[in-house]
């Protein structure tokens, strides 16, 4: 361990740390363009010179290591005559146009400017100017800004795998470019904004609407895929504006992907703000409050509990799905099943549906084994973890059952038909040796691997596997299922699931053929084709008119996701508290306010007038939720039916990533996203 | 003695004389008092009335939605919105200053990079109604319209002291 002496402090740090990250240990401020923790070490900003003893010049600090005995001073007229400098050659090129850049206020540059910049220029040559580049319908350029540190290019090479964008010429004359002017097309391009410490990546959606001080800032969590990012909501008013990363290094660093990011316009259209009820003439209209409740109520009165079943979608928060579970057992159904994409899997064990694992833990894998699922589009913090650790050599090999494509770091792809499962459960196939001769094996069970109906049975194969391999020690736990619905595994933690003889998802839709099913009600779920549920009373609850809306004969109008304080449990099982970043729009309300007051209607009344008393409730029923911000370890033990798996083949339910739930399917920024990106994509296939 | 002298001055009205000598004096030194609206004082060039949004001479509104004025504004009078134009410029869907939160301090002027806010010599714009000065950004535009003129030429008087 190394010890040197920073502005006369003595510090002592690991080997190999640069003298900005000591510094940084020290609480000393260095300014830097170029250096970012998560990525490469250039060197080619200059920004972070320091001083250092029996050095003749300034040495640029992010890429100089550390060595024992040496004394560094940062804060020397020496030291600051040189960043003066740098900042000087810097701001010869990048133009004065602060009060129009959509960075203006958080721009490293300029705040960095204030410390080091003259007033006024010395420069009286013509300044560079840089033809904008097209990056897609995400980022908008604005070239003759860039100060080409290319931290762009490395997060396009290391984080996000996509190797769209390159610098042309040298010196004054480096362009960053896309190549072939085809868009970053990439589901964490996004980040790219947050990375520039310029205005020369911005938000397209974003430009020009608002300024960072004016902006509520809500610390949230996201809800557009099952890794429960953490992220910022920036609102004014009553419209977000935008959604930032927040960092947390357990989850999703400091990425988000862009859905989290550019969807939210979604929640501005297709919107439901107020009841309706299907009157006579088979149409929507609406409604009051009490209109609604009073047409739920005769209908529900006198309908057997039996009859009376809950369908619970993706984007629910635990609280409402706890209280539609309590009101629909006190009206006495056990009809209740919170996977709408008709997942059958075995949910009695809690490791045998969460990510036991956790997205941290991807880091000390050596194998992987992807059953299908494309972790690129159901998880892109996920998949980016995944080839964060294999950048660093730890990973070894990762191996597909599924579609063979590209995830941005290289695979073995095994075939994908159920009987490569078959093969390694037992221990026929010859990648089974490579697992068991791996230390830390990880099998992640996707999605689109338990909604093929054999569920069970793939569930108890892959367990099979993970105990054949030792992926299940002590230590180590590399069994994981890997979901797409934010509000699955807090659903499945509630138990929103087929109580004693209680029907699942099938038996609902066919009794609802039969007319066995007489009310149905639909919290958020809208995956399921309207005509699926016959002649049955659908009360939909939600914030989107999306597909259940449309079947609905009662629409309560609910709150997104930004517009409430609920809890998400992600698919690492990571209980988290989303917060009311707005209010609800128009009449719509917190959903669990809705059920609590529609009990009441119904007879049934909650037993909780507050959220502080459902979250009683809710960890009484189930003390995981009591657990905030962190991993719970599930213990293992038997689950699964033990079966034969079809031959079928392993397919990744996601079709369009940009496109996943009712949020995304209303935005604007995704539908160009979809034509900016997949449309070319699938021409080239078909083409060919 | 001081009897007689008091009694003389009340007996010919001597403060009366006295009081109206001042009087009448006035009537041979200039005049102080201005016949408004017909005449008016001078203003400084520095003078804070009425606000105005400019133009450039092509017609091109100078404000380019920088959000320093309504940042800057310590009443919080100014509202203002933004988003691209068609031409993928940047400019202003709304500016709103509300006259009546305005006081008129000038932080406005002095922080718009463009010179685009302006508060021009105008100090008559009294209304009968509260709405009336609730100003969008046509009245603004129009009131920079108008004042144009009177409004480069204070600014270029006082360009010398900035």
């Amino acid at each position: 361990m190394p010890k040197l002496t920073i502005d006369g402090v003595e510090i002592e740090v690991a080997p190999g740390t640069s003298v900005l990250q000591a510094c940084e240990q020290l609480g000393i401020e260095v300014p830097r363009f170029c250096y970012h923790e998560r990525l490469s070490v250039p060197a080619n900003c200059r920004m972070c010179l320091v001083e250092v003893e029996r050095m003749p010049k300034p040495a640029a600090s992010c890429a100089l290591p550390v060595g024992e005995g040496m004394v560094v001073k940062t804060n020397t007229p020496n030291v600051h005559k040189a960043r003066k400098g740098v900042m000087e050659f810097l701001l010869i090129n990048h133009p004065l146009d602060c009060p129009i850049c959509d960075q203006g206020g958080e721009c490293d540059l300029q705040d960095q400017a204030v410390s080091y910049g003259y007033d006024r220029g010395r420069f009286e040559e013509n300044k560079r100017t840089v033809s904008d580049k097209y990056m897609g319908p995400l980022i908008k350029t604005y070239m003759t800004r860039c100060i080409q540190c290319t931290r762009c290019i490395r997060f396009v090479d290391e984080i996000a795998g996509v190797p769209a964008l390159g610098g042309l010429a040298r010196g004054e004359h480096l362009e960053i470019t896309p190549a072939l002017e085809a868009g970053v097309n990439s589901e964490m391009s996004g980040n790219l904004v947050d990375v520039c410490p310029v205005g020369a990546l911005t938000s397209k959606p974003y430009s020009f609407n608002a300024r960072p001080w004016e902006l509520r800032k809500t610390e949230s969590i996201d809800v557009m895929d099952a890794v429960g990012s953490n992220i910022r909501i920036d609102a004014r008013g009553g419209e977000v504006l935008r959604v930032l990363p927040r960092l947390n290094e357990d989850v999703n660093e400091e990425w988000i992907s862009d859905k989290t990011r550019y969807a939210i316009d979604g929640l501005k259209r297709q919107r439901l703000d107020r009841p309706y009820v299907r009157g006579a003439d088979g149409k929507l209209k609406p409604a009051t409050w009490a209109e609604a409740f009073a047409a739920i109520k005769a209908k529900v009165d006198g309908v057997a509990g039996s009859k009376i079943a809950g369908v619970a979608g993706d984007l629910v928060d635990v609280e409402s799905t706890v209280a539609l579970k309590d009101l629909l057992n006190a009206l006495g159904s056990q009809n209740l099943d919170c996977r709408q994409d008709g997942a059958s899997f075995d949910a009695s064990n809690r490791a045998g549906y969460i990510f036991n694992t956790g997205i941290a833990g991807i880091e000390n894998a050596d194998v992987v084994l992807l059953i299908g699922t494309n972790p690129r589009w159901e998880a892109p913090l996920v998949n980016s973890r995944i080839r964060k650790t294999y950048l660093t050599g730890k990973l070894k090999k990762v191996a597909v059952i599924g579609q063979n494509i590209d995830l941005t770091y290289p695979t073995e792809w095994l075939g994908n038909s159920g009987s490569v499962l078959t093969d390694l459960a037992n221990g026929t196939h010859a990648f089974a040796e490579t697992l068991r001769n791996a230390k830390n094996p990880l099998i992640i069970l996707g999605a689109g691997a338990l909604r093929r109906g054999d569920g069970p049975a793939v569930q108890a194969a892959a367990r099979k596997l993970a105990e054949a391999v030792g992926a299940v020690r002590e230590d180590w736990n590399g069994f994981n299922v890997l979901h797409l619905a934010a509000g699955r595994v807090g659903a499945l933690d509630a138990g929103f699931l087929p109580g004693a003889g209680g029907r699942d998802l099938g038996g609902i839709l066919s009794g609802a053929q039969k007319g066995e099913i007489e009310v149905v009600y639909l919290l958020g779920a809208d995956e399921i084709e309207g005509d699926r549920f016959g002649k049955a009373f659908v009360i939909y609850q939600g914030h989107h008119g999306d597909r259940g809306a449309h079947r609905a004969d009662v629409i309560l109008p609910g709150a997104a996701y930004t517009e409430k304080n609920a809890t998400y449990v992600n698919t690492e099982g990571r209980v988290q508290q989303a917060r009311l970043a707005t209010f609800p729009l128009g009449e719509a309300r917190e959903d669990w306010k809705v059920l609590r007051a529609l009990s009441a209607e119904l007879g049934q009344t909650l037993p909780y007038d507050t959220l502080g008393q459902l979250r009683q409730r809710m960890v009484a029923l189930n003390p995981v939720f009591g657990a905030l911000d962190r991993l719970v370890p599930a213990a293992w033990g038997p689950f699964g039916t033990e079966g034969a798996v079809a031959d079928a083949h392993f397919t990744s339910p996601v079709e369009n990533f940009y496109m996943t739930d009712p949020i995304s399917r209303a935005s604007q920024t995704m539908a160009d996203c979809t034509e900016a990106f997949l449309k070319p994509a699938l021409a080239a296939a078909a083409a060919e | 003695m001081a009897l007689l002298d008091r009694t003389a001055r009340g007996l010919f009205l001597w403060e009366l004389v006295k009081g109206m000598a001042l009087t009448f004096s006035y009537m041979f030194k200039p005049r102080v008092t201005l016949n408004y609206p017909y005449e008016r004082g001078p203003t400084s060039p520095r003078f804070r009335g009425e606000h105005a949004l400019r133009r450039y001479p092509n017609g091109e509104e100078r404000c380019i939605a920088c959000k320093l004025c309504e940042a800057i504004c310590p009443a919080l009078a100014i509202t203002i919105e933004a988003e691209p134009r068609e031409d993928g410029s940047r400019r202003t869907t709304r500016y709103d200053i509300d006259m009546t939160k305005c006081i008129y301090c000038g932080l406005c002027q002095e922080a718009c990079p463009v010179d685009a806010i302006v508060e021009g010599p105008n100090l008559e714009f009294a209304t009968e109604t509260r709405e009336e000065l609730y100003y969008n950004k046509d009245k603004l535009l129009a009131n920079g319209d108008r004042w144009e003129a009177q409004i480069a030429a204070n600014l270029a008087a006082d360009a010398p002291y900035r």
